[in-house]
């Protein structure tokens, strides 16, 4: 089976984050394959123990995103692809990383396409779906199980905490859900073979495209903190008049009812 | 053998860092209170590599140089001691004999599975007898054509109960003793004559357990001496001069995790209104214990790469032994001093660091043994 793998490089989820001139400030962060992906590298390298094949994981992003593609090998994908715009782009969006996806795996005959549900730090879950609307290929997205039979696919995906049964067929993208599997640690010896295991970088004139090709379709006005929590609010009184004055301020200052 | 990049020693340090805070630390109470390491997080830790880092990869190990085996085992260190301490012990002190100085027969036939954690190793020097004088040791090896004849009693031994293959000291020739005299063996558990005596109770290092090997006329085929004959103080000397540089890697890696947990306990305790960590003598407290961490650090790892550089670290590697377990005994204190009475109890993870610290500044060669060495080495560059 011919799998790829999408990866990206982003913040370590227990980092604090700072906002230093209208964007997140990366000094001192550590860096991490996104949790999702992982999710996805494991259920690649599953995929291949049980079906056979090549795992080969990409990347959009720039040089650092080499330590996570080494990671993703020490794992034991067999091969890695950095994509590395960080001389041809001054930002991108979905958009941009759909379209250079696109384009790279085009001609590759990809049996299955993983991806994470989302990355942790954008948040927006739309590259994966976005690059199998380009490739024309069926997709299903938060998946938690998934078996492949020839060429027919079975696959248990989350819809908000209930479970949805899909029948469909390859070739296909998929993105992770938490739950999909518990990804393994890269091994000691894994991570020594990692080294000898290629990992091929390309520019966006390697895939014949130019800057205005992958030009972002939005704009980022503005970023901030979410605004600080505040302590909560103890009720008091009878239980009666608690329960009314809850059903109020739900309704008056919370707005949710 | 393959070179570790930085980058390499980076992936694992992040690895075992991961692996041991989130596989092996929510068991630590368990350990604790059974005295036993569960099976899963042993066979998690052979797949991951763990018990092969010392041994070469043509003989299906890692054959990690001394920095990155530091670095690895201070990752370890993060975590329960006993756990650690049967890990090390094995990679350590367990291997490195075999490694160092084996026969490429004797590697062919016991390394592969010490690499993949099949076969567990250990090192039996100390008898009742002869601790820090360890050139007092009485057991004797007398050759009968082609096999060696063993008898006498190890005690203290680390893994005995669970090991497969022992690292035994001798005395093959009286007269010589030392100097000439002792001869390294590897003993199989299965061997007539191999008896392991019964468990040490012990104040820590719970889950590791140690125990007397003894020997009554215990059979060796003549190709299980490792390295020459009469060789095996100087062997002794050597493998226990690169287990003190593991040892105090640990000994760094655990006042990292009491560090972490003290300032993280300061800023949570409330008294006086104010979280304890507001208190300048707390604060204190945090600076000594990182400043110290830091200096045993480095100390540790400037030994290590100077192994890795081919030079002699029997000082550097006692500096280091002898400076991190006395900073981690240190450490523990204040960490159970921050802690107050919650410091003294078995429901926070400190009280146990505490217990553990205590053996590192006796085992492997006890401190004032280590001052000795380094006082000798200056003296012999003067
Ligand atoms: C948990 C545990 C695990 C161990 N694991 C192993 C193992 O795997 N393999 C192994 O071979 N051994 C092992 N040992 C033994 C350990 O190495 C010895 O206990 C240690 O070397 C000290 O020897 P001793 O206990 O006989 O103390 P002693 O040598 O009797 O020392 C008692 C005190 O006298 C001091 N002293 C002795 N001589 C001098 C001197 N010349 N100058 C100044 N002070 C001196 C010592 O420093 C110490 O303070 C282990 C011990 C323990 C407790």
């Amino acid at each position: 089976m011919n799998i790829f793998v999408l990866m990206k490089r982003t913040f370590d989820t227990e980092e604090k984050i700072l906002i230093e001139n209208g964007s997140i400030s990366e000094d001192d962060a550590e860096f991490i394959i996104n949790p999702y992906d992982e999710y996805a590298i494991e259920e690649a390298l599953q995929l291949k123990e049980a079906h056979g094949g090549e795992v080969t994981v990409v990347t959009v992003g720039s040089e650092e995103s080499e330590k996570e593609l080494r990671t993703a090998l020490a794992m034991g994908c067999d091969k890695a692809v950095l994509i590395n715009i960080e001389e041809d782009l001054e930002d991108g969006d979905q958009f941009t990383t759909a379209k250079i996806l696109y384009e790279f795996l085009k001609d590759k005959e990809a049996d299955i396409i993983l991806a994470g549900n989302v990355a942790i730090d954008g948040g927006s879950g739309q590259v994966g779906p976005r690059l199998a609307e380009l490739l024309d290929i069926p997709y299903v997205t938060t998946i938690t199980n998934i078996e492949i039979d020839g060429k027919n696919v079975k696959i248990v995906r989350d819809v908000e905490g209930d479970s949805e049964i899909i029948e469909t067929t390859l070739p296909l993208l998929v993105t992770a859900q938490q739950g999909l599997n518990e990804p393994r640690y890269p091994s000691l010896p894994g991570i020594m073979k990692a080294k000898k295991k290629p990992l091929e970088e390309l520019e966006l004139d390697d895939l014949d495209l130019e800057e205005e090709d992958v030009m972002p379709k939005t704009k980022t006005l503005e970023i901030y903190l979410p605004p600080k929590k505040e302590a909560g609010k103890i009720l008091q009184g009878e239980l009666q008049d608690q329960v009314k004055e809850l059903v109020s301020l739900l309704r008056s200052e919370a707005k949710v009812i | 053998m393959l070179e570790t990049t930085i980058q390499e020693i980076d992936q694992m340090k992040q690895m075992v860092k991961q692996f041991v805070d989130n596989e092996v630390e929510p068991y630590a109470q368990q350990i604790e209170e059974e005295d036993q390491i569960p099976q899963h997080i042993i066979d998690q830790a052979k797949e991951l590599g763990l018990f092969g880092i010392s041994i070469p990869e043509e003989y299906g190990g890692i054959g990690l140089n001394t920095l990155g085996k530091a670095i690895v085992l201070e990752q370890l260190g993060r975590t329960h001691n006993g756990f650690v301490s049967m890990i090390s012990a094995h990679t350590g002190i367990g291997s490195t004999g075999l490694v160092k100085l084996g026969s490429d027969e004797l590697k062919r036939k016991y390394l592969p599975a010490m690499a993949a954690g099949e076969k567990i190793a250990c090192f039996a020097l100390s008898e009742p007898g002869a601790g820090s004088d360890a050139t007092n040791i009485s057991t004797r090896a007398e050759k009968k054509g082609d096999y060696w004849v063993l008898n006498g009693i190890k005690h203290f031994i680390t893994n005995a109960p669970i090991a497969d293959i022992f690292t035994i000291f001798a005395v093959t020739d009286k007269e010589k003793g030392a100097k000439g005299g002792i001869t390294a063996f590897v003993v199989e558990r299965d061997f007539p004559g191999l008896i392991i005596g019964k468990k040490d109770k012990k104040m820590g290092l719970r889950g590791s357990h140690t125990a007397q090997v003894i020997l009554e006329n215990c059979i060796v085929p003549e190709e299980n001496v490792i390295g020459e004959v009469g060789k095996g103080y100087i062997s002794a000397l050597k493998i226990l001069a690169e287990g003190r540089i593991g040892l105090a890697a640990r000994s760094v890696g655990s006042c990292d995790k009491l560090i972490e947990l003290s300032a993280a306990y300061a800023k949570e305790r409330i008294q006086f209104g104010k979280p304890i960590a507001h208190f300048q003598a707390v604060q204190w407290m945090l600076a000594d214990m990182a400043t110290e961490t830091e200096a045993a650090r480095t100390l540790t790892l400037k030994a290590a790469q100077m192994v890795d550089e081919g030079k002699n670290v029997m000082k550097e590697a006692a500096m280091a032994k002898l400076f991190a377990s006395e900073v981690f005994n240190r450490v523990a204190d204040r960490a159970v001093q921050i802690h107050g009475g919650m410091g003294y109890v078995s429901e926070y993870p400190v009280e146990r660091y505490y217990r553990d610290a205590r053996i590192t500044k006796i085992y492997e060669g006890t401190n004032e043994i280590q001052r000795i060495i380094i006082a000798r080495k200056i003296l012999e560059e003067v």
